[in-house]
């Protein structure tokens, strides 16, 4: 498929096209809390190939409105824009709609919510990884949560569906894991709740995976992130058509829900980010109205957010979701998080963001300070950027100049590691032998190393 | 000689000085060069601090784990004699606290090793003695006003410095690197504060 001698990298820049999404399902889900599952489904989505040694796959975890939809075409989105299966993956939409999925009209098509950082050529290479991405456990997005159907009742769950923690949520995946045949994963990644996810990961099957990448996440939230995760649920809950969580016959708590999302959203911005995006703008009006009709810009937009969202999205989820990320603390059940992370020989790579204030630097700082005291592998780099927690989605470029570096290495490592083990030469030091490679061109060595990769298998 | 291969010139003779298999700290470690040498060529357990990210990228394409943080902050994070060494290469003059830098490494590490210009060099008191003017040459290639160099000090300087700071002196390497013999680097043996235009030592911590 690819000339090695002449493409070069950016060429090959481009989306994964249409995606097909994919699911199974579990039996026997146990839960933190001790209460069961009888069975799970978990939505899911892949990107990439897998290689023959199964050696180069990478589990990307979502964040609290995202979905197992990371990059490229959903394929029932594909089908009704005019797409059709003998035209192949690779298509792409006449009018599309790229960006924040809540600001685009719904009839648009949008591609997934990662998609500038998953694809040929990007910082998760599909040239060369084999990415994973599943809806998690409490989701309403394809994987079994509140708005699912009890099996004993034959009635959706609502609030009798047991609390789920972050930890839950990895657990399944790792199950997922099983389930494809994918016994140690090149990297775990996410941001925000995604972030969580993949620290939890690493800290729960530290011998199932190499790498961790923690974007504009931490390791537990602030009093000030729970305050608002709180005031969001103390919408919904309020919300007369709330009804303890059965509403399914009818249309729920849309008001609260939306006032949840509009509050999550000011959470994501910024000071700065709004101030430029909207200012003290009026829409569709010159003067003051005296009234309390939609009238600032700022207002409107996030009136919008927060309608769209009710589209999408369960309130019984999202009560499940943030009550897991409140719940989250990566030093439970050890007496620090240095404790809680002693003896990791997983790698790691913290990037946070300079204006995001609902997960800080300084906590992510935290985290690498844990890391750093117990002689872990741990680089971390504050991306400068305006636009507040939303960087991790917003600033694709940034981050590509960190995570593609990091990302080879591992890999070059990896299967440096894994020839030496299978019996062949006695390398002094595979860190040396990867060090040496990474002088050649990006592409060409990781397809030279997929040669070495099959022969030690052979 | 470029300020790349004075650079390299320098850390060729810091690697000398770093055991084998020693945990080494770089603080401002550029793009991991010298952590690159250390952990391949002597075994070394390496991490590094650096503030710019372009070198930050570069080191983790080398598979080396650095983080970003400003040394003037300290090295808050890392615990006492956390490393065997700790290598501040061609930085002390941009600090604008050495001394707090200094006494954090001496806090997190057995042994420091400290490179810097020697403002001592006879060129350079040459240059503001006849000329009176803010020296700028190869190895000091800013104007007084542009410059990131806003701590120069002298080897005796310098070992006023150390003492201050809870440290004790354990070996001055002098070094002569601005040389007509641009691929050499040379020690110097005789008068070093007069005759060296660049210092390597070795700290410990005053016991």
């Amino acid at each position: 498929m690819h000339d090695d001698s002449t493409r070069q990298p950016w060429e090959d820049v481009g989306s994964i096209g249409v995606v097909p999404e994919r699911a199974l399902t579990l039996k026997d889900v146990t839960l933190v809390s001790g209460r069961t599952l009888a069975e799970a489904k978990i939505a899911y989505e892949t990107y990439g190939g897998l290689s023959e040694a199964r050696d180069n796959a990478i589990l990307l975890f979502h964040a609290l409105s995202g979905d197992a939809h990371a990059a490229g075409w959903r394929e029932k989105d594909a089908l009704t824009a005019g797409w059709k299966p003998e035209d192949g993956p690779d298509w792409v939409p006449s009018v599309a709609e790229f960006g924040d999925p809540d600001a685009a009209p719904a009839s648009r098509i949008k591609p997934g919510w990662w998609d500038p950082f998953v694809g040929p050529g990007k910082a998760f290479d599909t040239n060369r990884y084999f990415i994973i991405c599943a809806n998690v456990l409490g989701g309403c997005l394809g994987t079994t949560g509140p708005s699912s159907i009890d099996p004993e009742t034959g009635k959706p769950y609502g609030l009798s569906f047991p609390v789920v923690t972050i930890e839950d949520m990895v657990d399944v995946q790792a199950r997922l894991l099983d389930e494809l045949g994918i016994d140690r994963l090149l990297a775990v990644v996410g941001g925000s709740m995604g972030g969580m996810q993949a620290l939890a990961f690493a800290r729960r099957y530290p011998d199932r995976v190499a790498t961790c990448l923690a974007i504009a996440t931490t390791w537990r939230l602030t009093a000030q992130a729970i305050a608002f995760n709180e005031v969001g649920r103390t919408a919904i809950l309020g919300d007369p058509a709330f009804n303890g969580g059965d509403y399914y016959d009818g249309e729920g708590p849309l008001q609260g829900l939306a006032v949840a999302r509009m509050i999550g959203h000011i959470t994501y911005l910024s000071d700065e980010s709004m101030r430029k995006k909207f200012g003290r703008r009026l829409r569709d009006r010159k003067n003051l109205a005296f009234d309390f009709v939609t009238e600032f810009e700022v207002e409107s937009y996030l009136a919008y957010q927060g309608k769209r969202f009710t589209e999408r999205f369960d309130a019984n989820s999202y009560l499940y979701m943030t009550k897991a990320m409140d719940y989250f603390d990566l030093s439970r059940k050890a007496d620090s998080l240095p404790e809680a992370l002693a003896g990791t020989p997983v790698r790691y790579l913290v990037m946070s963001f300079s204006s995001d204030w609902l997960f800080p630097t300084y906590q992510s700082q935290a985290l690498v300070d844990a890391l750093k005291s117990v002689g872990a592998e741990v680089s971390f780099v504050e991306i400068p950027s305006p636009y507040g927690h939303d960087a991790f989605l917003l600033e694709p470029e940034a981050q590509y100049g960190f995570i593609r570096p990091f990302l080879a290495w591992a890999m070059e490592e990896r299967r440096a590691s894994e020839k030496r083990r299978a019996g062949g030469q006695a390398w002094t030091s595979g860190q040396r032998r990867a060090g040496e490679e990474r002088q050649t061109d990006a592409g060409s060595r990781v397809r030279k190393g997929e040669r070495a990769g099959k022969g030690a298998r052979a | 000689m470029t300020a790349a291969e004075l650079l390299r010139s320098d850390l060729r003779l810091i690697t000398g000085l770093v055991p084998e298999n020693s945990r080494v700290l770089d603080l401002g470690c550029g793009d991991g060069a010298l952590m690159e040498h250390l952990r391949d060529e002597r075994g070394c357990l390496v991490r590094g601090v650096e503030l710019d990210h372009a070198d930050i990228a570069a080191a983790l394409a080398r598979g080396l784990s650095v983080v970003e943080a400003d040394l003037d902050d300290g090295l808050a994070g890392y615990p006492d004699a956390n490393f065997d060494v700790v290598v501040l290469s061609q930085t002390l003059q941009v600090m604008r606290k050495p001394a707090l830098v200094l006494r954090e490494m001496l806090r997190v590490g057995e042994r420091a090793i400290v490179s810097f210009p020697n403002f001592g060099y006879w060129r350079i008191r040459g240059y503001l003695a006849f000329r009176g003017r803010m020296p700028v040459s190869r190895s000091i290639p800013f104007s007084w006003h542009d410059t990131p160099n806003i701590h120069h000090t002298t080897i005796k300087d310098f070992r006023e410095f150390v003492t201050a700071n809870g440290g004790e002196l354990e070996r001055e390497i002098a070094l002569l690197t601005s040389d007509w013999h641009r691929s050499r680097i040379r020690r110097v043996q005789i008068m070093p504060s007069l005759f060296a235009d660049t210092a390597v030592a070795v700290v410990h911590a005053r016991r």
